[in-house]
């Protein structure tokens, strides 16, 4: 893989340095482009540079590992420790993940491997609109509809799990509100990836499986789903980046408490939650300081979170070689 | 044709060129009686007008001081570390309000919440309607054996600073905890943003209990509880009672002060201003000029439009302390209002 993409690089190499030296238009318009794609590295920079500005001198009031470690936030004395935000914003994400990924898969596959062309174009229709609804409209249908709904039945249903993560007060805003809702926003995002991932499968493929006899689950498991597996948990991730981020639908719904508790029920809170609801009333240095902390942790988070979706992409794309072999 | 095109270009471009610009920035919450007083205004006087952005009382501060606005305005004083950046802001009162108490449960049509009980519901010591603190003060109430859910505002607010600074003066216990602040850590409860998303929370859940603007409660139909006030009297939130907890109050001549929990048998103890942020040197001659001159309309025509719109308009005898502070303001060290009596 990776020595035949050298390869390509090469060959390009070696057709366009003669024909950029000898023509200027060509090189102007590299240098163009060169100045674009070094604008967003430094529009990332300085989004970093300002951040660590104005919450340096926040975090080093508090110290970086209380800042993260620490679960108390009081605006009052000037105590701020993020952990029940971070813990919120992973959880929420999380469960919308669990419901959203399956359904959305699902969905795809229907759509590339069941449903007749003519129907593709008209579900795929309304899953567009999925992603235009402003998130506060989703916000605001959390609040209204959706959290009754929570409250009764489904909360006093879920508790007669037992489960630990379904205990407590049927409340209805929580973790759990947070992570149905995020996980509607989310379905059109990894829906529609997933569904232009499948697409690129090769119809050979597909019907060698089932030459061999295999039966259309049976086909989707051993030569589609192998194939795709890279670009859906790329389309997983651009999902959950949606999902770290979002911030006027989750307010609306999580109950906006700083504190950590094992059930979903539970009111919670998010990074970009608390951003949103105290930067416009913050007051003095160290509350606007540690707000902006907040977002260069957030940053840290989406960060890291990619760099775990880099690598899980290379670990899947050598999967299917590995079965192969 | 042409000719016409002519005189018209020269009219809007004299129209444009008399018209006096003022902006602000500052509080959401005096946001409609701004905006009408504004475009009141500037039918009066064509040639001032004024843009108002409510960004937000603490944004409405930081452009004030970095002097990018003409004025700023804010639900919460500015505190002593905000004044020592911006040297020579003078606070003006422009109109009050109040905070209630709202709540739902579905058996009780009336409440009355002493300070104690009240610090105690939102401090989570009192977590059941049915508390015998309760239904001391509700002798004729049948309370529901459920549980009380606390409702707070998420984001910060002057609401909120309003609320946790009468709670901080009516109970030790809150002050030595939470404190006063525009957002402070609840003890209990759950956020909602905003008047609306503390409203949609408490409607929905049985046994909520929230605070919310009274003007926002007067507009949604809202019924809130009645408080017992400093002098022990129990009273119901409503202009009138607002405008009292101004009466007896001392007012300091910076107007930088708190009116919870004030004296007076009619006084709503939650009650409290909001301001406008004005330098007393004012730096523009022109601009100070026409500042100066719609804030004296403002405290005197202007209250006439506050209660249309569920504002208490400042007291009369306050009205006369702020005259008098307007006439002080200069513009480059000259009085602006020498002339009126």
């Amino acid at each position: 893989m990776q020595s035949a993409s050298e390869v390509v690089t090469r060959t390009r190499a070696v057709e366009q340095t003669p024909a950029a030296r000898a023509n200027l238009p060509d090189r102007a318009w590299a240098a163009v482009l060169t100045v674009l794609g070094l604008a967003v590295l430094a529009v990332a920079a300085m989004i970093i540079a300002e951040l660590l500005r104005v919450g340096g001198p926040a975090l080093k009031h508090t110290g970086v590992i209380a800042f993260v470690g620490n679960s108390v936030w009081d605006v009052t004395r000037d105590v701020y420790g993020a952990l029940p935000f971070i813990y919120g914003t992973l959880v929420t994400s999380g469960v919308a993940l669990v419901l959203a990924l399956p359904v959305s898969i699902g969905l795809a596959l229907f759509l590339t491997e069941m449903a007749p062309a003519r129907m593709r174009s008209i579900v795929s229709f309304p899953i567009a609109l999925l992603a235009g609804i402003p998130s506060v409209v989703y916000g605001l249908w959390g609040l209204f509809v959706l959290v009754p709904i929570l409250r009764n039945p489904i909360e006093p249903l879920l508790a007669r799990t037992h489960l630990p993560i379904f205990t407590g007060a049927p409340i209805g805003l929580g973790y759990l509100a947070a992570g149905v809702v995020m996980a509607i926003m989310i379905l059109p995002t990894i829906t529609s990836i997933a569904i232009e991932v499948l697409q690129t499968v090769p119809g050979a493929l597909r019907e060698a499986a089932l030459a061999l006899g295999a039966t259309r689950w049976e086909a989707i498991r051993i030569a589609v789903l192998p194939y795709a597996r890279a670009g859906i948990v790329g389309a997983t991730m651009l999902g959950l980046g949606r999902a770290l981020g979002e911030t006027m639908a989750v307010t609306m719904v999580i109950g906006n408490s700083p504190t950590i508790r094992a059930s979903l029920f539970a009111p919670g809170y998010s990074l970009p939650a608390v951003i949103a609801n105290e930067f416009a009333e913050a007051s003095g240095d160290m509350q606007t300081g540690a707000l902006a902390a907040l977002g260069l942790l957030l940053f840290a988070v989406t960060v890291l979170l990619n760099i775990a979706a880099r690598v899980l992409v290379r670990m899947s794309r050598r999967g299917p070689a590995r079965v192969a072999a | 044709m042409k000719k016409i095109i002519l005189i018209a270009t020269l009219l809007s471009s004299a129209a444009f060129a008399d018209k006096l610009l003022i902006n602000g920035a500052g509080a959401t919450f005096p946001f409609p009686i701004y905006s009408k007083w504004f475009s009141e205004y500037n039918k009066l006087h064509p040639d001032v007008q004024i843009n108002y952005q409510s960004i937000g009382s603490g944004g409405g501060i930081k452009q004030i001081t970095e002097k990018t606005v003409d004025f700023g305005a804010s639900d919460a004083p500015m505190s002593a570390e905000e004044m020592g950046r911006a040297a020579g802001i003078q606070h003006i009162p422009t109109v009050m309000g109040a905070v209630v108490v709202v709540y739902n449960v579905s058996s009780i049509s009336e409440l009355r919440l002493s300070p104690e009980t009240l610090a105690g519901i939102f401090l989570g010591k009192i977590t059941r309607w049915n508390d015998p603190t309760l239904a001391k003060d509700n002798p004729k109430a049948k309370f529901p054996d459920a549980a009380i859910t606390v409702v707070h505002r998420s984001d910060g607010s002057g609401t909120t600073s309003v609320f946790t600074d009468y709670l901080a003066k009516v109970s030790p216990e809150w002050k030595a905890g939470p404190g006063q602040g525009k957002s402070v850590n609840w003890p209990t409860g759950l956020g909602g943003k905003g008047n609306e998303g503390v409203t949609g929370t408490v409607k929905q859940t049985d046994g909520g209990i929230g605070y919310v603007e009274l003007a926002y409660a007067n507009q949604n139909k809202l019924t809130p509880a009645e408080l017992k006030n400093h002098d022990g009297a129990w009273v119901k939130a409503s202009l009138e009672s607002v405008s009292a907890a101004a009466g007896k109050a001392e007012i300091p001549d910076d107007y930088r002060v708190s009116i919870t929990d004030a004296p007076g048998k009619d006084a709503y103890p939650i009650s409290g201003f909001t301001w406008l942020l004005v330098y007393k040197d004012q730096p523009d001659a022109q601009k100070g000029d026409a500042l100066v001159r719609f804030l004296w309309w403002a405290i005197h025509d202007g209250q006439k439009m506050a209660a249309a719109l569920d504002y208490a308009p400042l007291p009369a005898p306050l009205v006369r302390k702020v005259e008098a502070t307007l006439k002080s303001i200069t513009v480059q060290g000259k009085a602006v209002l020498a002339e009126r009596k």
